[in-house]
């Protein structure tokens, strides 16, 4: 019962901090805020001419960032197949290490 | 263990729906550039119809459209497809994922850049619906 207590000071306490934290974050969609300010307004800008793709975010996501989708994929497909081996039941034929 | 509805409405419903979905997969693949969608929705909604056939149409019928050994081959080759088009662009002198420089005569370096959007993201559908399924196949034990 103690210990719960103390759990929950600790949490508010921890919220606490990340509101404090969050009160210094950039208003939402402040062009000036460091995240919009480099790169993206020259993907919003060349987004059409260089893809002709109007969904900036296809072609963010599949062009400018290929490489990280590329990545994502990859992780997709080994989680998959450490899904396959590690659920899958083979037949056990006595000499492979189980 | 072949379980499965003996019912003849839901029988008729997966038959008659699956091939919708499979269309609307495609839809969503290819519309991906003027809305939200692409590969991995596509894949998602691609896995969800073979997995609407293994639930309802038992496994012998469903196994011979989509049998359980195709699908890390059906991911692996999703994933060729990807590196492929990254490889290529890299042979014909552009950097890895350049598609500007895809050898495909007549087309301007925009429409050669759209073209290999649609190229990885129907990669990318490949790979999540093949691994969907192989998941789904491995926890109810193939």
């Amino acid at each position: 019962m103690k210990s719960r207590w103390l759990n929950i000071v600790l949490l508010a306490l921890f919220g606490a901090l990340l509101f404090y934290g969050m009160s210094a974050l950039p208003a939402r969609g402040d062009p000036n805020s460091p995240s919009n300010a480099y790169v993206s307004p020259t993907y919003l800008e060349r987004s059409f001419e260089d893809t002709h793709t109007p969904n900036v975010v296809t072609s963010v996501l599949a062009d400018y960032r290929g490489y990280d989708t590329l990545g994502e994929t990859t992780v997709i497909f080994t989680a998959g197949l450490a899904c396959l081996f590690i659920l899958r039941r083979g037949v056990d034929d006595g000499r492979s290490p189980r | 263990m072949d379980v499965r509805h003996d019912s003849i409405i839901v029988d008729m419903v997966c038959r008659a729906m699956v091939p919708f979905i499979q269309l609307f997969a495609l839809y969503v693949l290819a519309f991906g550039h003027y809305s939200p969608g692409g590969g991995f929705q596509a894949g998602a909604i691609l896995a969800g119809s073979v997995l609407l056939t293994r639930i309802c149409l038992g496994r012998g019928r469903s196994y011979r459209q989509f049998p359980p050994n195709a699908g890390p081959v059906v991911a692996a080759v999703g994933l060729l497809i990807y590196s492929g088009i990254g490889l290529i662009a890299m042979l014909f002198g552009g950097n890895y994922l350049d598609y500007a420089k895809l050898p495909i005569p007549g087309f301007e370096p925009p429409m050669l850049r759209y073209y290999g959007i649609l190229g990885i993201e129907t990669g990318v559908a490949l790979g999540v619906c093949g691994i969907m399924v192989t998941i789904f196949d491995s926890l109810i034990g193939e």
